[in-house]
Parts: C-alpha cells; structure tokens; sequence
C-alpha cells in the first residue's frame, strides 16, 4: 500500500524522519518500525517533518507515544516540525504541545536540538 | 438524505475507505471541511476499536455502517458483532495528566467524544452498536 511513506534523512548526527501520506491504524506499525531502527542504532535526536502527512488519528499519535519517554532518557527528543493545521488539531485536542516541541519548520527543529546542547553561561 | 451503506470485513486496510465514504456523505450534508476532517477521524476511531478489541484483528468478521441525514443531525451507525466493549463506562482521562505518564490507548474514545455532539453504545444480543451524532451548526 502506498498510503503512507516516510524517508530518512541524517543532518548533523539529527535523525529526520519525512512522513507522507496517511498515518492510521494500518500505517502507524511503518513509523513504529522506524522508530525501533532509530533507538536500535542509539539514535535520539529526531525531528519528525510532518509536511506532506494528510492525515492522524489516535493509532499514529499513539507511536510518538510509545517512544517519547525512552528517547528522552536518553538525552535525546522528538520534535515534530511543518504540521499541516489539521494534523495540528488533533495533536492539540490531546494536549500534545503541552508534553512536545512542535515547531512550525525543521530548521527550527534542528536548532533547538543544537541550543539544547549549548553550554549555557 | 437517504441512509447510505458501508459493510467492510474487519481490516485496517479498509480504514481509508471508510473515511472517504463518511467524508463524502459528511460534505453532501452540509459540513465544513474541519467538520468533515473530525466526523471522518471520530468514525475512523470507532472502526478502529472494533477491528482491534471488538474482533481482535479477525479479518473473516464485518463492520456495517449507515449513515442518516435526520433534520440538522448526522448519524452515523456502526455495528458488529465481536466481544463487547462498552466504553461509556471510562471516565474521559485529564490530558496533562494522561500524557505525562507517557499512557498509550484509549486515546481514540476520547477523540470520539470530543470530536462528535454524541456518541451512543448499545449493546443487543448478538450485536453491538455505536451511533455517533454531529449536529449541523448553520
């Protein structure tokens, strides 16, 4: 099924992963793969680019879920980037900007992992 | 408007195909696209349920939808006849709460429940039902 794709991409040791299509439940066990590869090969610095995901429901909100805490404990983050404002809607109804970095482009993402780990004065 | 019919067999795969069928009778309604967006969501969460708790991801077993225009409000029907789960009986989770426990599930009924004006579960010998209810605002 071509519904829903997501492609890789590595800049400055960040992991971006780009979602296309429709994330329910019968596309989210693809990004939870995705994010297993990532946490086998210790690799928490994530940015989700949300820009060309059409759709969620609860099935893919679910999988951010699922990973969010060990990524964390491992001084790493998942931050999501280019939401469409419908995609946006649903994360907000869950409260998800309360526990998440949504930031309106990757740039931003990639920067605020790189101000994270600045040495403050 | 006429009661529209939708029988799948109890498959993720057929997930998209029930949206489009909501979606496209949500639109013929009256609804906004945002509307259409949030029926199409609520109906996907309920199918959702089914496939997995109701049916246990049996694909062998059906899901039946009808929708119905009655005045102002859109009700869409869904039945099946898988184990019963009656999930009027859990209380809505406080959001902040729920997500800094980093909680998985059970995040689908709380859609529904803000997503729709009502959702209504019966539950008869043989069958379980879930009619979901948007009103037209306009």
């Amino acid at each position: 099924m071509s519904e829903f794709k997501i492609a890789r991409r590595e800049t400055d040791n960040i992991h971006v992963l780009e979602l296309k299509g429709y994330l329910d439940a019968h596309t989210a066990p693809k990004l939870e793969e995705a994010f297993q590869t990532l946490l086998k090969d210790e690799r928490y610095r994530i940015v989700v680019n949300c820009k060309d995901l059409s759709y969620i429901s609860s099935a893919g909100l679910g999988v951010f879920m699922a990973f969010i805490e060990d990524v964390r404990k491992n001084q790493g983050d998942i931050k999501l980037s280019n939401l469409s404002a419908k995609v946006y809607n649903v994360f907000d109804l869950l409260g998800f900007p309360l526990l998440y970095d949504i930031v309106p482009d990757e740039a931003e993402a990639v920067r605020r992992f790189f101000d994270a780990t600045r040495p403050s004065r | 408007m006429q009661p529209q019919h939708l029988t799948i067999e109890s498959r993720t795969e057929r997930l998209i195909e029930v949206r489009d069928f909501v979606s496209t009778a949500a639109r013929q309604f009256g609804f906004t696209d945002e509307e259409v967006s949030k029926i199409a969501l609520a109906i996907d969460e309920a199918c959702t349920n089914i496939i997995k708790h109701a049916y246990a991801h049996d694909p062998t077993q059906r899901i039946a939808i009808t929708i119905r225009g009655n005045d102002r409000a859109f009700e869409v029907l869904i039945s099946d006849q898988g184990r019963q789960f009656n999930p009027s009986s859990i209380p809505s989770p406080d959001m902040k709460e729920y997500l800094s426990h980093f909680r998985r599930g059970g995040l689908g009924v709380y859609l529904m429940r803000s997503l729709m004006d009502k959702v209504e579960y019966s539950i008869h010998p043989g069958k379980n039902e879930v009619r979901l209810t948007k009103n037209l605002s306009r």
